[in-house]
């Protein structure tokens, strides 16, 4: 079954039209890999299929397990099971960590953690920040930590993830590419990872990529060959290439 | 009402509010308590571990016991500096008197509650706080209004005296209601390494709030800190200042502001620092959220020097809320409405308060209420 699909879609940010007729097909249980270089379009395309506002959806059609959600507001899809990991989360002053953590496990801030929670909490390396506020003073690595351990709280279908491998060091990397990879195992879940470094096929499982240029997809073949050919020839050679393949997964 | 031996025999309602405002009416957990309700002080109690440690009472009854206290009162507040002190000069029903005796340490906040019951009731009270030297100690004090009272005006005097090495941190909390005025005029003395925390919250609608509380520091590392937590809505009207005069060698001063606009509430936020030693330092603080366009709200930071080695800095911003917060938090399942409240109730973070955490917890509770009411 597919988890998410994507018609024709193009979208606008103001006037200017960053994404156009994307069509993509998201199966349940499968990672996918969307490489692009700075200003293709990727966070435009996650930030689509959250429900930002600010991007508009000038025409086409958004499915998720097959209802159409291009209307729907960003907590509707959030409830609905679609769960982002921000390239660049936001600092929130006066709110905990643990009090956010707890809004995702749908708890009030007085519940206590599950021991299986903090056993999961610790090894995120995060123990130590839930008093402290949201992101304030954290480094690059502890963002994305405390951003996957959100996601993974929030128990979704799909899983949107915005650069999870930049601004973090190797060993954070490897450990939210292991527990992400683990929850996808565990509960048939699917996810979306967009990249424009691939560092994180290391530790992902995933037979699906494809790359994103100017705002089309193109290249829909395996990732480690796709990534193996943007590390050789750059995204120079990917937009100069005549074969593109714009259908697939 | 007359006067009560016990907080069971104070009317069920009366406490009720009263806990609205942070007091804990079975006082297990305080080392102290005074009511005062309408014109008069109705309930004042030592608890008995505390006793030898801290004196609590009406104003009037400790003006009568100690000939000394007239040196204490109207020393530092000027009986004719305005039209509000004048009227409380002239006849005043009480207020609290509180000291903490030298070299006692108090664990349980000591707690005071001024509560209107009447409409169109003008409460004027005076009260002395005095911290003597090497005393640590925590005051709640919560100014009521009974919820079925529509109008009425308070006028509170507050000296506080926090001697050498004292500390003495002191939270009051404003629970008012929307036609009512509110005039209450501080001043605080510190001694040598004395250090003084002044925490101010004012959560509900309220008419008019102006106030102006100011802190001579006038011992050598002596230290003053204001907090403030004003949410203004319901067109209330707060103009909420402090003022700390650095006259002792290396004293300092911090001041934090928090203030929140909404639904026609006008907020002034003043802050004046004044350096008049060399060593002496401060720094002010102030961050604002407003809400909608019917609100506004606006930062006065004063730095004054009057020696070369003082150091006085600022930070103010005022702005709305983030839609970049509201947008994180619906990701993780908010609605719109749940993420405003949440970073709103972030926005009032009890934290900068210093209180230990019991008290905080409970001060963080009250806060909630509010939060969730509105």
């Amino acid at each position: 079954m597919d988890i998410l699909t994507i018609r024709d879609l193009r979208v606008k940010v103001g006037n200017k039209v960053i994404l156009d007729r994307i069509n993509l097909n998201l199966k349940a249980g499968e990672s996918y890999i969307m490489f692009g270089p700075n200003g293709s379009g990727k966070s435009t395309l996650i930030n689509s299929i959250i429900g930002n506002p600010l991007y508009e959806v000038d025409s086409g059609k958004i499915l998720f397990m097959g209802k159409n959600i291009t209307n729907w507001s960003v907590d509707e899809r959030s409830k609905l099971g679609i769960s982002i990991g921000f390239q660049h989360p936001p600092e929130i002053m006066g709110i905990k960590l643990s009090d956010l953590l707890k809004l995702c496990l749908e708890k009030t801030s007085r519940d206590e953690f599950t021991e299986k929670e903090k056993k999961l909490i610790e090894a995120f390396k995060l123990t130590e920040f839930l008093d402290r506020e949201v992101n304030v003073g954290f480094s690059g690595g502890e963002r994305k930590r405390a951003e996957i351990l959100q996601m993974l709280f929030l128990r979704p279908k799909l899983l949107l993830l915005d650069e999870p491998d930049s601004g973090v060091d190797v060993e954070s990397l490897k450990l939210i590419a292991s527990k992400l990879q683990q929850y996808i195992e565990e509960t048939g879940s699917s996810a979306l990872i967009v990249t424009h470094k691939g560092d994180i096929l290391e530790y992902v499982k995933s037979k699906y990529a494809c790359v994103l240029l100017e705002g089309k997809t193109h290249c829909f073949v395996d990732p480690k060959r796709v990534y193996e050919t943007i590390k050789k020839s750059g995204y120079e050679k990917c937009v100069a290439c005549e074969v593109r393949v714009t259908e697939g997964w | 009402m007359g006067q009560k031996k016990a907080l069971t025999e104070v009317p069920h309602k009366i406490l009720e509010e009263a806990y609205k405002g942070g007091i804990d009416p079975n006082e297990e957990t305080r080392s102290g308590t005074l009511l005062h309700v309408d014109q008069a002080t109705i309930y004042s109690k030592v608890n008995a571990f505390f006793e030898g440690k801290i004196e609590i009472m009406d104003t009037k009854d400790a003006l009568q016991r100690y000939s000394w206290l007239n040196e204490y009162r109207w020393r530092l507040i000027k009986k004719d500096k305005d039209e509000f002190t004048k009227k409380v000069a002239k006849d005043f029903s009480g207020g609290y008197f509180i000291r903490i005796l030298p070299g006692a340490e108090v664990i349980f906040p000591l707690q005071s509650c001024l509560m209107i019951t009447r409409e169109n009731l003008e409460q004027r009270v005076h009260n002395i706080i005095i911290a003597e030297e090497g005393s640590k100690a925590h005051i709640i004090s919560s100014c009521v209004q009974h919820s079925k009272v529509k109008s009425a005006s308070h006028l509170g005097i507050s000296e506080f005296y926090v001697k050498k090495n004292a500390m003495l941190n002191f939270t009051m909390i404003h629970n008012w209601s929307e036609e009512t005025l509110v005039r209450p005029r501080s001043a605080a003395l510190i001694n040598d390494g004395g250090e003084f925390v002044s925490n101010y919250i004012c959560l509900n609608p309220v008419k008019d709030v102006q106030m102006y509380p100011v802190a001579y520091c006038n011992g050598e590392d002596s230290k003053v800190n204001f907090n403030s937590i004003l949410y203004g809505h319901k067109n209330a009207s707060l103009d909420i200042g402090s003022k700390a005069v650095l006259n002792g060698k290396k004293s300092k001063a911090e001041m934090v502001t928090r203030a929140i606009a909404r639904k026609g509430a006008k907020i002034i936020a003043r802050g004046l620092i004044e350096g008049n030693n060399s060593e002496s330092k401060g720094h002010l603080e102030c961050r604002g959220l407003i809400i909608d366009d019917e609100s506004f709200i606006q930062s006065i930071p004063e730095l004054i020097a009057r020696r070369k080695g003082v150091e006085i800095t600022h930070e103010a911003a005022v702005g709305k809320i983030s839609e970049t917060e509201i947008l994180y938090l619906m990701t993780r399942r908010l609605t719109q409405e749940q993420a405003i409240s949440t970073i709103i109730r972030g926005f009032m973070d009890v934290d900068i308060m210093g209180l230990p955490n019991s008290l905080s917890k409970e001060v963080n509770q009250i806060v909630d209420l509010v939060a969730q009411s509105n």
